[in-house]
């Protein structure tokens, strides 16, 4: 120890432009990597709201193209006991709507298909013959089945079937896409809370981290550290643990989608086969885990600024 | 206050207390100029650690006025004082090491935050650890080395970035008489360089080790100045070998 010759430091050493930051800034902050409690609450979070937003986006999914299929339907139903008097009325009605500009195609509901939609009730092949059931029209619209166009068509039907009575499919309808829509709007609360519940999980572990790392704060605020640099340190830690938590919280999200997808497409249901995601569905499920880093990220900078701010 | 050229600090009628209790220092003024080497003397709470807090920038006064390197830094934004503290070096009893970052690490921090390139540090922090006889233990963590070495480490950090201004709190409370000595030597030497000293200590024997210190003497949160020479002290004569 030669105390006599101090080295002499060059006074450019003493002033930078070098960002603190990277490995060498991150190294301040011991990381306990999948070892710490931070990255599975992470992980559970994103897994929970990729379920939910899978599932809100597969009810949306379900409920437009319901929407749109049934939009420009309606039924014509010839609410007539006998059953040849029903056959003509049944007949006349098709001509009318094929004549008719409003409507694009018309398809007459055959007797077999409609002892099979009652077969479970009624018994096989006995409907028809068991109970006047009504004569069905399946019409497709050139445009949405607004009330006027029902009306004018009614009134139209009326002068020449007077058994006959048109509704639009979608008013039959009407409930299930209330149910739907109700369960998006659960869908995106689930999604809000969890977001919340990962920001307030996030506010905890950085509070704890900066709790357990005042001496280090401390000594790197003494030693002319901006609140930038010290935030910087955090956010970079628990962003490291965010994504670590984030790509595992996707793998068990997407594992669990899948799961479901196929329980459902083993029903074989029209319904659920239109719930089907899309790629701008995979796309915004995708971005789950990155808004939930960026949240982590955000959510350290402003705790541990507001606590650096309570030091000079 | 008109700042002198060659002032570093200058306290004028300052005081300060913790929440609503009395003051634990009362009406403390001084002058310290460039080269100059203080030592802060008083008993156990007489406000030696107080008044340093205040000089390394970690505790603003109640009242009075502090200009620091010509810059009154009572009124200074927040956001302006980290390039004020990055003037001065500060020594504690308790070293405050990192404990997971190496000798090497701990030394180089000060440069890493004011900026500098990694491979412009590595010589300056190797010729530090050499200059304070720890090269050997460059990449030990602070767990492993003694006492005395853990203070050596954190005299390096505190000096590394040419400070213009070293304060020292009790920095031979946890080391030998042997080794006190040799730390106060360091100080000395970086003092030669032009660096104003100030070493907090109970430990009467060190002032005498060094004789053309100043002593600024506390006793119950009042500075001891009979002569006025701390708050009007004589311009000191400045060597040539000092400042060159």
């Amino acid at each position: 120890m030669n105390v006599e010759k101090p080295p002499t430091l060059g006074r450019k050493i003493a002033r930078g432009f070098n960002r603190f930051g990277g490995e060498r800034a991150a190294q301040l902050v011991p990381q306990a990597r999948l070892a710490g409690p931070m990255p599975w609450v992470i992980a559970i979070m994103v897994t929970l709201v990729v379920i939910a937003a899978a599932g809100g986006l597969a009810m949306r999914n379900v409920a437009e193209s319901a929407r749109t299929e049934l939009a420009a339907g309606a039924t014509v139903q010839v609410l007539e006991a006998l059953p040849q008097e029903r056959e003509r009325q049944a007949r006349i009605v098709e001509e009318m709507l094929q004549a008719s500009p409003a409507v694009a195609s018309t398809r007459r509901v055959p007797d077999e298909e409609l002892d099979a939609l009652l077969e479970p009730w009624l018994g096989v092949g006995t409907a028809s013959q068991a109970v006047p059931v009504p004569a069905l029209i399946d019409v497709r619209l050139r445009s949405d089945a607004t009330q006027d166009t029902l009306d004018e068509l009614q009134a139209m039907l009326v002068q020449r079937a007077p058994d006959a009575r048109i509704d639009a499919q979608a008013s039959w309808l009407g409930p299930v896409f209330g149910a739907l829509s109700s369960m998006q709007y659960l869908a995106l609360a689930l999604v809000v809370l969890l977001a919340m519940t990962s920001a307030a999980a996030v506010w905890l572990a950085a509070r704890s981290a900066l709790g357990s790392n005042r001496g280090t704060i401390e000594v790197v605020h003494m030693l002319g550290g901006t609140d930038a640099q010290i935030a910087r340190i955090f956010e970079r830690s628990i962003g490291f643990d965010a994504t670590l938590g984030g790509a595992v919280g996707l793998a068990m999200g997407l594992a669990a989608i899948l799961f479901l997808g196929r329980q459902f497409a083993a029903l074989g249901s029209g319904m659920m086969a239109a719930g089907g995601l899309g790629w701008t569905d995979w796309v915004m499920i995708a971005a789950i885990p990155l808004i939930a880093v960026a949240l982590a990220m955000l959510t350290a900078r402003i705790t541990v600024i507001a606590a650096l701010r309570r030091m000079l | 206050m008109n700042a002198p050229d060659n002032e570093v600090v200058a306290f004028d009628n300052v005081g300060l207390r913790y929440g609503p209790d009395r003051e634990v220092l009362s009406n403390i003024s001084f002058t310290l100029f460039p080269g100059s080497f203080y030592f802060l003397t008083g008993a156990s709470g007489a406000g030696k650690t107080s008044l340093l807090k205040l000089l390394y920038l970690a505790q603003r006064p109640s009242r009075g006025a502090i200009r620091m390197f010509g810059t009154d830094v009572i009124t200074l934004a927040r956001k302006k004082l980290p390039a004020y503290r990055r003037r001065i070096g500060v020594v504690f009893q308790d070293f405050r090491l990192i404990p997971h970052l190496s000798a090497f690490d701990n030394v180089a921090l000060p440069l890493r935050v004011s900026g500098v390139r990694e491979e412009d540090l590595r010589k300056p922090v190797a010729d530090m650890l050499d200059w304070v006889g720890l090269s050997h233990r460059i990449d030990d963590r602070p767990a492993t080395l003694s006492g005395g070495e853990q203070q050596r480490v954190a005299i390096a950090r505190a000096v590394i970035g040419r400070p213009d201004m070293l304060v020292a709190d009790e920095p031979t409370g946890n080391v030998d008489p042997e080794m006190a000595l040799k730390l106060l030597r360091l100080f000395e030497a970086l003092n030669r360089l032009g660096t104003t000293v100030v070493v907090a200590t109970h430990d009467v024997h060190l002032l005498k080790k060094v004789p053309e210190s100043l002593i600024m003497r506390l006793d119950k949160g009042k500075l001891s100045d009979p002569t006025g020479a701390l708050r009007y002290p004589p311009r000191p004569a400045v060597k040539r070998d000092r400042l060159s």
